[in-house]
């Protein structure tokens, strides 16, 4: 059941357009990543969501009800911002009941909330803190309790990880991704990190210059990208210039590779084709039905993975390895295949910039 | 090696202060020795018990404490307004503000008076409130300049934009926003412009004896003319008002929400967190 349809959305800020043609439908209790490069518009996405900014055109719907123009103040959303925006002069108490004091609850309900809230950011203990007194980490948790206790119909996350380092980025997030599951709460979340936007979401929307690139489950876009800029955005990617040579098959690299999805290109189309770096191996597969020849140009040991850059017809590319106590690492100069599945093969349906 | 102590600057240091504690210095001794032959404080004694000078000093008490609430008003609103939604036009209302120091007081209280004269519309001169409520008026146009820098920079300090957002998006309204949120947060550098209007509209001279109104600055250049010790006194108190005013400001800028006015009377300081 979808819960909040964007229809068409346009926004122009002046000559520039920043979001183009955006359709998008997110159903109740879902997760969903607005994941792409600095500029191409989710924070725009996001703040018309909230009602921040007025879309140049289309329409927002919520649970049924058009909300395109009511003020941020009804929409009943809670907000959560990269630079924390807690009220510098409230403690934690005082700025988790915020928005419940504004609903007009009364004391006993707003003081059960609170606890309630600061139990499940577990930061009970710091109730009379002040956000100066408080870590980056933090202050972002009692900003996502903030934002949850009024029991908005949504929860919308700009970039909140952005600013904290490595070690705690990764326990919010999966934090806010327990609490999200906790609540059923329908959840926007805005970032420019490819593994967070994958590792969380239900869907992940790729955007790119203002459009909606690609929308499709974590797997979908990584496994099968629709575009060369999803591709590229979202993980390592070898492409290769090739050339279609029938509906189902590429020449590339002096081979022709048949029985893969259809190119869709009359014989002759140059087109890209491309492979993940782990979808490459230098030692036969079960599985593994194809290979190209090439030469070891550099290789180094990563821990659980062996990386070597593989010449392949004079281009450069990288190959990923699981270590296994086996495994040999590959000697420099050395002649080499390099196998890979059929199925892994990408199509990609623009040349990549 | 040991560093040579900087004479040279102590000296000048020294010639500086000088400057200033000398007269200072001179004048407060001056105003002891209203009785002949021994130091007392006749003088400052003499001062309070005049019931002109508590009478003109409660009424620009009252007027400067009006002007501040009424400078408030006018100038957090605007000031947030335009940092907010009108952030183009930041350095044409920096260049209206400052408009009082270079028209002159005399300038403006003439004005007033053509315009709020007898045969105006508006005759606020006719009545004795009417004349107070120009005064009031006037000292706020005189700490424009001072309240709006004081309370913009403090602003400034804030991310307004994210705040009001935030307070929004918790379903707020804008002057909820702006009482519960923007006001506290600029306290501040509301306090620290309020001391500055009040220091301002106590001593203000021009308006206020040109408007004919009982207030300090005319009395104050009255007993100059007047008297010998009395006025060396009201310096001397004058000043030290001043400097408890610059201390009192201080203290506000300083001070972190849910810390006490005086910091060093917090018992139990909180460590910054660890997550
Ligand atoms: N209020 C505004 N007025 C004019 N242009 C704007 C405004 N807000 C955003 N833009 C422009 O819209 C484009 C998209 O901005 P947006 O903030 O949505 O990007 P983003 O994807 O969130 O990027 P980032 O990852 O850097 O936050 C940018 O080119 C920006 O300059
Ligand atoms: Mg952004």
């Amino acid at each position: 059941m979808s819960f909040l349809t964007l229809t068409n959305i346009n926004k122009s800020f002046g000559a520039n357009t920043v979001v183009r043609d955006l359709d998008l439908t997110v159903n109740t209790g879902e997760f969903v990543s607005v994941l792409g490069p600095s500029g191409c518009g989710k924070t725009t996405v996001l703040r018309m969501i909230a009602g921040f900014e007025t879309p140049s055109s289309g329409s927002i719907r919520v649970d049924g009800t058009d909300v395109t123009a009511l003020p941020a103040s009804r929409r009943k959303i809670g907000m959560v911002f990269q630079a924390y925006a807690l009220f510098p002069n409230m403690s934690v108490r005082e700025n988790v009941a915020f928005g419940l004091k504004i609903v007009g609850m009364s004391r006993a309900q707003i003081d059960a909330r609170v606890s309630e809230m600061l139990d499940l950011i577990s930061l009970g203990h710091l109730a009379d803190r002040y956000p100066y007194q408080m870590s980056g980490g933090q202050q972002q948790r009692v900003a996502l309790a903030r934002a949850l206790a009024p029991r908005p119909n949504l929860l919308l996350l700009d970039e909140p990880l952005s600013a904290l380092d490595a070690q705690i980025r990764t326990s919010l997030r999966d934090d806010i991704r327990r609490i999200q599951q906790e609540l059923g709460i329908t959840t926007i979340f805005v970032t420019h990190d490819q593994e967070e936007a994958l590792s969380i979401s239900d869907r992940v929307v790729v955007m790119h210059k203002g459009r909606a690139d690609q929308i499709g489950s974590p797997a979908q876009i990584y496994n099968h990208p629709s575009t060369g800029f999803v591709a590229n955005f979202v993980g390592k990617l070898n492409t290769f210039d090739a050339m279609a040579s029938g509906t189902d098959s590429v020449a590339v690299a002096g081979q022709n590779i048949a029985g893969l999805r259809s190119t869709a290109m009359p014989p002759g189309t140059p087109i890209t084709v491309a492979l993940r770096p782990e979808a490459l191996s230098l030692a036969r597969r079960p599985g593994d039905d194809l290979s190209l020849p090439g030469r070891v140009l550099t290789s180094s040991f990563l821990g659980s993975v062996i990386r070597a850059q593989i010449e392949i017809a004079g281009q450069s590319v990288s190959v990923d390895m699981f270590n296994r106590s086996d495994a040999v690492l590959p000697v420099v100069g050395e002649q080499t295949e390099v196998w890979f599945a059929r199925h892994d093969v990408l199509i990609l349906r623009e040349v990549s910039p | 090696m040991t560093r040579r102590p900087p004479i040279l600057s102590i000296l000048i240091a020294l010639i500086g202060a000088a400057f200033f504690l000398v007269p200072l210095i001179a004048t407060f001794n001056f105003s002891l020795r209203m009785k002949r032959g021994e130091l007392s404080f006749a003088a400052y004694r003499s001062v309070f018990e005049s019931d002109t000078f508590l009478s003109v000093l409660s009424f620009s008490a009252v007027a400067s404490l009006m002007a501040i609430v009424l400078g408030i008003l006018i100038v957090v609103p605007t000031a947030y307004w335009v940092r907010l939604r009108l952030p183009r036009m930041r350095p044409v209302i920096e260049f209206l503000s400052l408009m009082p120091l270079i028209i002159p007081p005399v300038v403006l209280v003439f004005g007033y008076v053509r315009i709020y004269g007898t045969s105006s519309i508006l005759p606020l001169t006719m009545t004795q409130m009417g004349t107070n409520i120009l005064l009031v008026i006037g000292y706020v146009v005189l700490s424009i300049p001072y309240m709006y820098r004081a309370i913009d920079n403090g602003m400034a300090s804030i991310d307004i934009a994210t705040l009001t957002e935030a307070a929004e998006s918790l379903g707020a309204s804008r002057l909820r926003t702006i009482a519960v949120v923007i006001f506290p947060n600029v306290q501040s550098a509301i306090v620290s412009g309020a001391f500055l209007t009040f220091s301002i509209s106590m001593g203000e001279f021009v308006i206020t004896s040109l408007l004919n109104r009982p207030a300090f600055g005319p009395y104050l250049v009255q007993m100059g003319q007047d008297f010998a010790y009395q006025p060396s006194a009201l310096a001397i108190m004058a000043f030290v008002f001043t400097w408890v005013c610059m201390v009192l400001m201080e203290l506000f800028a300083t001070r972190k929400p849910g810390q006490r006015l005086l910091p060093w009377f917090v018992r139990r300081t909180v460590q910054k967190g660890k997550l």
